[in-house]
């Protein structure tokens, strides 16, 4: 789960990192009003989604003045913003955040990843601060620099201090970087976080550092001991598909393709839409249905399916396991006459009575098709989408 | 012969008396797996599917000997019950459940690790040796006594794998369903080296998926080590980047973990890699020729 830049921040400074002043708004009356709180003779506005890159986009203004504020923040707020990251649709801005704007000496990166080759926590830190890290990476691997936290003992200060004086910190500088990783160590762990980035975290002109952006995603496995955590999701940097689908414990994630899919199990549900582009067509998205192929839940798969008006065939691809295949077929068929779903529906199911199954599917007097295998489902769905294209 | 288990391991069910723990321990014992007991806390001292209930891994080895035990506890309390495994010294270790917080699972490795213990899975559908013991979800009936190792980081793409290879008639020696999760308790390597070594496992059908570099990493191991031929499958060609594709493991990010870059790497390592998943089967036996 992606939460935002001043949930972030909220969250740094309940782990005593130094973040600069800022308030967050959602009208030009509350800017205002933040303006004068925070004393401020100039501010930072920044646009709140769930995407970096926004500088670029235009999403950050630079203000020196109230009256200068209130019209950022009315061209600011409400509009979508389309970044490198977003997809053409952009995301709405619903909130901004006015900051206090810093003197910057330099600009540092610090990050902190679930490493699954460590099979640890792992920090990077770099002098490049400011700039795209996976650039970095890519470009100057060496000007990365990169520590193991041990699962039994922590992260311990030696670490951070050599991290400190590598980026060439001084004096109080590096007490204040060993506390700053201390305070994300502790904030990764204790919140279940699987990405933390602070891009830049930078030296200010009097010397001391602050994080200017912060980016952290959530494992979505510890949401259930993260009640907090788990209040700060914004609907509406979602996709609204992805988010019903969520909502009824279905996996999936909407492509740009016409051939509906609902398959049992992520690794099938890929392989479903590799095969479906192997035979020349585009799948429209992904969707687990999970082991339990109910006609409740595939009845909200279909409807899920279906609100992409793009469609124009489903591949229902089913390897039953120990269900019996005839009761996936009996509820399959229940969901295709309740939705009413006029479109083609390809059926290849696997397992215990599938020879029975396909009979059921065949005399149901609906338009579902049986297949025979995984192969024949997919050029048989690919040729009912292009049938669909030409009528 | 086969890898890992047989029809002599004796194997417990952590979450017995639950709904997937006792579903699958009856499919298990019905298949002519060797279940001796159970664990459910609180539950000890009673019998469920004919078998003894206990509070404690521990109090079953007090009476008995134990070789796995599989977990069908909910996400939030498998770490507890896999350091209870561990801390037992039950040597196999196999965790069905999926949903287990990552930070969890990096304690739980360790641990596991230090031990000296191996954990399949979690989010994984088990292990079978076809014909002899069954540690998981998977649909018994459609496995065959055999020649193919099967290693799989999915758990409906290996029934398609050894759906395949049944009926060609090739069968299987041993399945072992990794897990899609992002640190998972045994990894390609581990079950590559076990059947390269197992004298009744004539080749091997790895399916991987996008997310990580274990397959990378399996193509530098069997390029090494592998003399049996290998054909291999990887999910997620048409998966966009940044997108998580139902497993917590599989998701493409800062560019790495594409199918593409698994696939050259394990086509470099000599692996016959196909393209479409319903072809595993037949590459396999024109390997072997």
């Amino acid at each position: 789960m992606n939460i935002h830049e001043y949930q972030a921040k909220g969250l740094l400074s309940a782990y005593g990192i130094p973040v600069p002043k800022h308030q967050v708004i959602e009208s030009p009356e509350q800017a205002l009003r933040a303006y004068s709180d925070l004393g401020l003779t100039r501010a930072v506005v920044k646009s709140q989604i769930h995407s970096g890159a926004r500088g670029k986009a235009g999403g950050v203004k630079i203000v020196d003045d109230a009256a200068a504020l209130e019209v950022a923040v009315k061209s600011m707020l409400g509009v979508h913003l389309v970044t490198h990251q977003t997809g053409p649709e952009g995301l709405p801005v619903n909130q901004l955040v006015i900051e206090a704007p810093s003197e910057i000496e330099r600009e540092l990166y610090l990050g902190a990843v679930i490493d699954r080759a460590a099979r640890a926590i792992v920090f990077m830190a770099s002098t490049e601060g400011g700039m795209d890290i996976e650039t970095v990476a890519a470009e100057t691997p060496d000007k990365i620099l990169t520590c193991v936290v041990d699962p039994l003992v922590g992260l311990q200060p030696y670490q951070c201090r050599a991290m400190a004086f590598k980026l060439g910190l001084s004096g109080t500088q590096v007490r204040q970087w060993v506390n700053i990783m201390q305070g994300i160590a502790k904030l990764f762990v204790e919140r279940d976080l699987s990405l933390f980035e602070i891009n830049p975290l930078v030296v200010n002109q009097a010397g001391d550092l602050v994080c200017l952006d912060a980016k952290i995603n959530i494992d979505d496995n510890a949401l259930f001991r993260q009640p907090e955590i788990k209040e700060m999701r914004d609907p509406s940097q979602e996709d609204a598909r992805e988010h019903r689908a969520a909502q009824s414990d279905l996996s999936y994630i909407a492509l740009d393709g016409d051939i509906g899919c609902m398959v049992n199990g992520a690794g099938l549900a890929m392989a479903t839409m590799d095969l479906i582009k192997l035979h020349g067509g585009a799948p429209a998205n992904f969707l687990d249905v999970g082991g339990t192929a109910t006609a409740e839940r595939v009845a909200e798969a279909f409807n899920i399916i279906l609100s992409d008006q793009n469609i124009k065939a489903i591949l229902v691809n089913i390897f039953g396991g120990i269900v019996r295949c005839d009761l996936i077929a009996e509820g399959i068929i229940e969901a295709v006459s309740k939705t009413g779903i006029d479109i083609p529906v390809v059926v290849r199911l696997e397992g215990n009575n599938a020879i029975l199954a396909r009979e059921k599917l065949d005399q149901s007097g609906l338009n579902i098709i049986a297949a025979n295998a995984f192969s024949d489902a997919a050029i048989q769905v690919v040729q009912q989408a292009q049938q669909g294209e030409t009528s | 012969m086969s890898i890992l288990i047989d029809q002599n391991t004796r194997v417990i069910c952590q979450g017995f008396t639950g709904g997937q723990g006792s579903g699958h321990s009856e499919q298990s014992i019905a298949y002519g797996t060797q279940l001796v007991a159970g664990v459910t806390p609180g539950k000890g001292g009673q019998r469920h599917l004919d078998r003894p209930v206990y509070d404690t891994v521990q109090a079953v080895l007090d009476d008995m000997p134990v070789d796995a035990t599989m977990i069908f506890v909910p996400a939030a309390f498998c770490k507890d019950s896999i350091l209870e495994a561990a801390d037992a010294g039950i040597p196999l270790i196999v965790c069905i459940t999926e949903g287990i917080p990552v930070q969890d699972m990096i304690e739980v490795k360790s641990y596991v690790t230090s031990r000296g213990l191996r954990l399949i899975g979690p989010n994984c559908p088990g292990i079978i040796t076809p014909g002899a013991c069954r540690i998981g979800i998977m649909p018994g009936h459609i496995h065959q006594p055999g020649r193919i190792g099967i290693v799989s980081r999915s758990g409906t793409l290996t029934y398609e794998a050894v759906n395949q290879t049944t009926q060609l008639g090739l069968g299987q020696s041993t399945c072992v369903g990794i897990g899609g999760d992002p640190i998972p308790g045994t990894n390609f390597i581990d079950v590559l080296k076990l059947f390269e070594a197992d004298q009744d496992t004539d080749g091997i059908i790895l399916v991987g998926e996008i997310g990580g570099t274990a397959e990378e990493e399996a193509a530098e191991f069997i390029q090494t080590s592998v003399t049996k031929p290998v054909v291999a499958y990887i999910a997620g060609v048409t998966a966009p980047a940044g997108k998580r594709m139902g497993h917590a493991g599989a998701i493409i990010s800062g560019g790495q973990g594409t199918a593409q870059d698994k696939t050259r790497a394990l086509e470099a390592a000599g692996v016959k890699v196909v393209q479409d998943p319903t072809q595993l089967g037949t590459a396999m036996q024109s390997l072997l020729g």
